[in-house]
């Protein structure tokens, strides 16, 4: 296993406002360590995909945080998303991810549920969990000629080469 | 992180300008200015995305529910000028397929 070289933590009110400041900050954050202009340009949708979660289902009456986790290593971030939430319905996070299918009647297709489907497009692993909320944690390789790369986000390769 | 919106009326059709990023903030501001337009029998209109960077799945949740009340209403609308990071998202998740987007950029218009 490769060992964490930083790790860097934010906490923001879970407002739709601050999910611009948690994109831009892993814009930042993965420009410095050297991403691609696409790859960073994939980060900021996952990120903000996972943060707009928090800010739609996490909290129903009250305003709460949203908790940012990045675990940097010399080959991979790991993105962790997290809330404390007690009412977030995390069997409608899982239900029917995937494209809009064309076939469908217009009047069928859903407005919502194109996230998780996105973050599992956009980055290289997306693993969630729900503890006392639902923390998602999503890991983009730096180097990505060391990942075969699918659109569906599915890694069929072993990454780690050493 | 702002959106800035601009509704223009041509002879034929109407057009809406949108600028900058669309996401879980700005979203509704968009929804707002496109739902009444496109809410009017036989409407036509174009938006055009040409000065948009950014746009998540909150957007195209509006262009998603644009699409059912123009099918309900008879109107029509299309997605012209997207750069080529914003017609990505339109490809991944298959709604290329089903909203109208113009691949050209629209010089002549203007």
């Amino acid at each position: 296993m490769s060992e964490v070289l930083d790790y860097i933590e934010m906490k923001l009110p879970a407002k739709a406002e601050y999910v611009g400041v948690v994109r831009l900050t892993i814009s930042g954050l993965a420009s410095r360590l050297g991403y691609s202009y696409d790859a960073i340009e994939d980060l900021k949708i996952a990120v903000a995909e996972a943060a707009t979660n928090v800010v739609e289902h996490a909290y129903k009456d009250t305003v709460g945080l949203m908790g940012i986790g990045c675990r940097v290593f010399r080959d991979k971030m790991e993105i962790i998303v997290s809330d404390n939430g007690q009412s977030f319905n995390f069997e409608d996070l899982q239900k029917d991810i995937g494209p809009v299918n064309p076939n469908k009647p217009v009047q069928d297709l859903k407005e919502g549920g194109l996230g998780l489907f996105l973050m599992e497009s956009l980055t290289d692993k997306v693993e969630i969990k729900q503890e006392s909320g639902v923390v998602i944690k999503m890991t983009k390789f730096l180097e990505r000629d060391e990942v075969e790369q699918h659109v569906d986000g599915i890694r069929s390769t072993n990454a780690q080469h050493q | 992180m702002d959106l800035y919106l601009e509704t223009l009326k041509e002879p034929t059709k109407w057009i809406l300008k949108v600028s900058g990023e669309i996401d879980a903030y700005t979203a509704p501001q968009l929804k707002n200015k496109l739902i009444p337009l496109i809410s009017e029998n036989d409407r036509e209109v174009q938006v055009d995305l040409s000065d948009v960077q950014y746009i998540d799945s909150t957007g195209l949740g509006v262009f998603i529910g644009a699409l059912k009340i123009a099918n309900e209403k008879g109107a029509t609308y299309k997605l012209v000028g997207l750069q080529k990071r914003v017609k990505r998202l339109f490809s991944i998740t298959g709604l290329d397929e089903v909203i109208d987007i113009d691949e050209e950029k629209r010089e002549e218009a203007k």
